[in-house]
């Protein structure tokens, strides 16, 4: 067990090195404004850290450790060379209120990523600052609103989502003043196109959509579902979860869509950091042009400018204090020149190639597929309704047992719609062999579940910490530690 | 192919397994109308040694210069261990911690974060952060208007001493939902929030009140008054910090005679590097009564099968994933990477060594104040005492002042002109213990120049 | 199969209701519990706010799932079971007894619109499938 740093904590110990010397004085700030005893936090040496926390990242799952097949988040190899560009200290160290001859480095490279995200969506124009792809769906549904009301149409109150949607998409909704109506998804995969038509009307102000997808399958109708949305006067969102199924293969522009976010840190591999940051720009046709989010970079004979409310008076606003995830933003861009033209092309067909191919080898092994009849995207979804019956297992028991052969498990109960599900997304980056090695792991738990089902019932095994209590972490909440 | 691993003889396999002749056969269910994607205007692949050595002359554009622009982004020592750690593949490169047993390192980590963040504020919960400081104050107001579900109406009380880019992005965010922001103005001469201005809202029904420590001036605020005020009307205290400020003001957990609710602010002084504004992280702390009401994030601590101590994700059911229209917030990641690099920080310097940087820093800025006290035609604008940030007033543009100093190679502050027209020609400056004497000599000596050169153009 | 007593009535969402004299009591059936797995946290209406048939007044919420509470009937709230507030897995141990939810004072007769415990099995079977 590895001990909480509080506990290494001894009375007087400190890293010296780090800490200014002198005797500093505060004697014209007021007794009442000043803190009267120190913060408890850990009193450490240099050493104690630099172990604590190594040891503890050793506890972790990682792309750089493990195949990460997690359904929906793309987890794909995150470049190193990448990483170290944007960690220069010409980066590092630029102040984002500099004056704007003192950031033309950085301008720059926004600039260009902002022109290749409008040529790979077919979008008109680009806002780069939203920090994540949640903050990118409400700045794409406020867009929509505010949309609407330029147009002093007031009665349009309603956003439709697929049942099987992320989240994200009614919650955001919900967060701009919208009431959210689901749509019902088909047997086929693809959405119930006369539940949709029963559904808009002059209250519709939009509708939010991934392609393919969140069942992993390409929504085929996408033309006429664009259609009757726009003919009803509504908006069509984009929500680029599953953009690196279709990059460099088809633009959402060109299927209809009027307003997306685009996940940097799936499509563009910058690190998810152990749940962030990430980074969410949204992209826009023309007739939201006016609503992005401000600051963007714009490019001019003298150098790049920032336009801010007084370029863009329709605009929604600011998203966040300065410009969003910048150092994001770096990293996508260093990725997609690294890529350049050829390389972004390939991703969705790689992508596509590794998901249909562990999913021809699953199915062969007597895995079985959520939609049998349907071609894989960059990812799919194997139901476990069967084994659960037969065995007693779960597909949370088969995802815990792959953690013991040291694959991270694929994304369980998502989406809803599937009893027990995995959703699996093998991205672009992993190889034949590493497929193969998962396919044959996935077979060998299935044997278990046959010979020896409490196997799986209660892994893992070989992790730091057996199967944890929840329930107890949620009944007895202990969120900070008190000594 | 960059990052795509497979051989000509994988491909080949991999394809009669599928049972498909090529690689676009797979795209046969798309709509032959719609692949039409063209990438013709990007630009050509480079490899790493390339784009390294085109992007070292593009970092270098910007580089070289003295900084004493703070503004709501600090200039702070980042001790090399921070993000040697930070850069290891198993923090960086995994995902959100949904597989507990398989994210120990990152769970763990997220609770000593809490710990220490509940402790700096002296408050009993916190989150496992939110993006970044404005956008956590309005997931704080948000919260704030959770917790008051009863009002009628929903009105919130932002002193015009806030952050003039915080107060856009509540602005952007809550407006969307019924909120009405109302400003409040600020003495001219101490730069701090106008008690009589509040006093106006005396006994109407006030959702919350927001309390910057310092404010967006430096200037330390009457937090104990204010935070006494709000409680009277029965309207949530929100403080919003500099958590390094908190290692020698007094922590929100402590204004007033009973506390603020909630407390926010912008993490990046802890460990996190400009960056040309992000990434950054946002903190959320509160009292424990409100935790139901805290979006993102939170880690709690529990056992394993056999009694072992572990850390799982909690309090889901709040969260999108489940709740989806109904959730605290649409939010679903935290910053994950840059709290890692916060909790080693903290680690590192500890409580003195904490309490140090800030004094440093504060100790800096007063030797500057000094100094500048002496020039002819610029004066320190507010009387009350600041931290490590103070606003100067000029009688000739702001703007020429800091293109004279730019020749000099030294970004001499924020110019407050276009965000605060009434105050005239001002400057707001930033010390931090990152500058020495010398430093503080040569900026004195250099605005003095400058100054009387722009001087001498306006006459 | 879940236990379904005869003498209580049923609503569509998963409560049941049972007339006390003049109050009815309301708690949600063992098939809901049993389908949102260990409960972890319970939010009650305030007391003596009134309520309408079908108006969201509480929320149960487990690890992986949280539910809303519909009222079966319209009424002033009389009496919460604050015992919940700190055990919440009494409705898993005893959802009929212990864990029930809160107390109604109905304006009029308006629970004919249960369901009877026959109709409310029938129901659960058929979602089953």
């Amino acid at each position: 067990m590895t001990q909480l740093i509080f506990e290494l904590s001894q009375q007087h110990r400190r890293a010296a090195s780090q800490i200014p010397a002198a005797n500093y004085d505060c004697s014209d700030i007021p007794a009442e404004f000043l803190r009267k005893t120190l913060p408890r936090l850990p009193e450490v040496s240099e050493l104690d850290v630099v172990r604590h926390f190594t040891q503890l990242s050793q506890r972790n799952f990682s792309i750089d450790t493990h195949f990460y097949p997690l359904g929906s988040c793309t987890m794909k190899y995150n470049p190193r060379g990448v990483h170290r560009m944007a960690m220069l200290e010409g980066f590092l160290q630029h102040h984002p209120l500099s004056l704007e001859v003192h950031s033309q480095g950085f301008m720059a490279c926004a600039y260009e990523l902002q022109e290749m995200l409008k040529a790979v969506t077919g979008m008109r124009a680009v806002s780069l600052t939203p920090m994540a792809g949640a903050q990118g769906e409400f700045a794409g549904v406020a867009m929509i609103r505010a949309y609407h009301r330029a147009r002093a149409d007031h009665a349009r109150d309603e956003i439709l989502v697929p049942d099987a949607a992320h989240g994200t998409n009614p919650a955001s909704a919900v967060q701009c003043g919208f009431k959210v109506r689901e749509i019902a998804t088909g047997s086929d995969g693809n959405m119930d196109i006369d539940a949709l038509r029963a559904a808009v009307g002059p209250h519709t102000a939009g509708i939010m959509l991934t392609n393919p997808s969140t069942l992993g399958v390409f929504e085929q109708k996408i033309r006429e579902m664009s259609k009757i949305i726009h003919a009803a006067g509504g908006l069509l969102y984009y929500d680029g979860a599953n953009l690196n199924a279709i990059l460099g293969k088809v633009r959402p522009g060109d299927m209809g869509f009027d307003v997306m976010h685009i996940n940097l840190h799936k499509t563009f591999a910058t690190p998810h950091g152990g749940g962030g940051p990430g980074g969410g720009p949204v992209a826009v046709g023309e007739r939201l042009v006016p609503f992005l989010p401000v600051p963007m970079v714009q490019k001019t004979a003298d150098g790049f400018r920032w336009l801010t409310e007084t370029d863009c008076p329709e605009t929604i606003g600011r998203l966040s204090t300065f410009m969003g995830n910048a150092g994001i933003i770096l990293r996508a861009y260093f990725y997609a020149r690294l890529l350049g033209r050829e390389g972004l092309h390939r991703v969705a067909e790689f992508a596509t190639l590794n998901a249909n191919y562990l999913l021809a080898k699953l199915t062969a092994a007597g895995f079985t597929p959520a939609y049998v009849t349907r071609r894989a995207s960059h990812e799919f979804i194997i139901t476990l309704k069967n084994e659960a019956k037969t065995f007693h297992i779960t597909a949370l028991d088969v995802a815990k047992r792959l953690l013991d052969y040291g694959f991270h498990a694929p994304t369980m109960y998502f989406p809803l719609l599937i009893p027990e599900c995995l959703l699996i997304e093998p991205t672009e980056t992993e190889s034949k062999q590493t497929l193969d090695a998962f396919a044959d792991v996935l077979i060998k738990i299935m044997q278990e579940a046959k010979t020896n089902p409490a196997l799986l019932q209660t892994a893992p095994h070989t992790l730091p910490v057996k199967r944890l209590d929840d329930v107890k972490a949620a009944r007895e909440l202990d969120l900070v530690y008190i000594q | 192919m960059p990052f795509i691993p497979h051989t000509s003889e994988d491909i080949k396999q991999m394809l009669a397994t599928i049972n498909v002749v090529n690689i676009q056969q797979l795209f046969d269910e798309i709509p032959k109308d719609l692949l039409t994607a063209d990438l013709s205007s990007l630009p050509l692949g480079v490899t790493e040694m390339e784009l390294m050595r085109e992007m070292r002359e593009c970092a270098n554009q910007d580089a070289g210069l003295q900084c004493f622009i703070g503004a709501g982004a600090y200039e702070h020592h980042i001790p090399a261990a921070v993000w040697d750690i930070v850069g290891r593949g198993e923090f960086m490169t995994a995902y959100t911690p949904y597989q507990a047993e398989a994210s120990q390192g990152t769970l763990q980590l997220l609770y000593e974060y809490q710990t220490m963040m509940a402790r700096l504020m002296d408050l009993n919960v916190s989150n496992a952060s939110l993006y970044d400081g404005a956008s956590a104050l309005a997931e704080a107001i948000l919260m704030a208007v959770r917790i008051q579900r009863k009002h009628q109406s929903h009105r919130v009380l932002i002193p015009r001493t806030l952050h003039p880019y915080y107060r856009q992005v509540i602005h952007a965010i809550v407006s969307q939902q019924n909120i009405e922001l109302i400003e409040i103005a600020f003495n001219e001469k101490t730069g701090r929030t106008d008690q009589k201005a509040l006093a106006a809202f005396d006994k109407q029904e006030i959702t919350a009140l927001v309390i910057p420590q310092p404010n967006f001036f430096g200037v330390i605020e009457e937090v104990d008054l204010l935070t006494d005020w709000a409680k009277t009307q029965n309207a949530i205290a929100v403080a919003v910090v500099n958590p390094l400020a908190m290692a020698l003001l007094k922590p929100p957990g402590q204004w007033g005679k009973t506390g603020v609710d909630i407390a926010c602010g912008e993490g990046q002084p802890l460990g996190v590097p400009l960056s040309s504004g992000g990434p950054y992280y946002g903190f959320l702390t509160c009292k424990k009564e409100h935790v139901r009401q805290l979006p993102g994030r939170i880690i709690g601590r529990t056992v394993d099968a056999e009694g072992k101590q572990g850390f799982v994700l909690t309090l889901q059911a709040r969260e999108q994933h489940i709740r989806r229209a109904k959730a605290t917030s649409n939010i679903c990641t935290n910053q994950g990477l840059l709290v890692t690099a916060s909790t080693i920080y903290m680690s590192l310097l500890g409580p003195e060594g904490l309490r140090q940087v800030a004094l440093a820093s504060h100790h800096q800025l007063r030797l500057l104040k000094e100094k500048v006290a002496q020039l002819a035609d610029v004066k320190i604008l507010f009387s009350s005492p600041c931290f490590h940030e103070c606003v100067l007033q000029f009688k000739t543009p702001v703007k020429k002042i800091l293109q004279a100093l730019a020749t000099y190679r030294i970004q001499g502050g924020f110019n407050l002109q276009p965000v605060y027209p009434e105050l005239g020609e001002c400057l707001l400056v930033c010390v931090t213990e990152t500058k020495t004497s010398e430093d503080l000599e040569q900026f004195v000596r250099r605005l003095r120049e400058a100054v009387s050169a722009v001087r001498e153009v306006c006459v | 199969m879940s236990n379904v007593p005869k003498t209580l009535k049923y609503s569509k969402t998963h409560e049941w209701v049972r007339k006390d004299d003049d109050v009815f009591t309301v708690g949600i059936t063992d098939h809901a519990q049993c389908m949102l797995g260990d409960l972890v946290y319970v939010e009650l209406p305030e007391p003596e706010i009134t309520l309408e048939f079908g108006q969201e007044c509480a929320v149960v919420e487990s690890v992986k799932a949280a539910a809303d509470i519909y009222c079966p009937l319209s009424g002033e709230v009389v009496e919460i079971n604050e015992a919940l507030l700190e055990h919440p897995q009494l409705i898993n141990q005893d959802p009929y007894g212990k864990g029930w939810l809160f107390r109604v004072r109905p304006f009029d007769n308006a629970s004919n619109e249960l369901l009877t415990p026959a109709e409310y099995s029938k129901q659960v079977a058929s979602e089953a499938h």
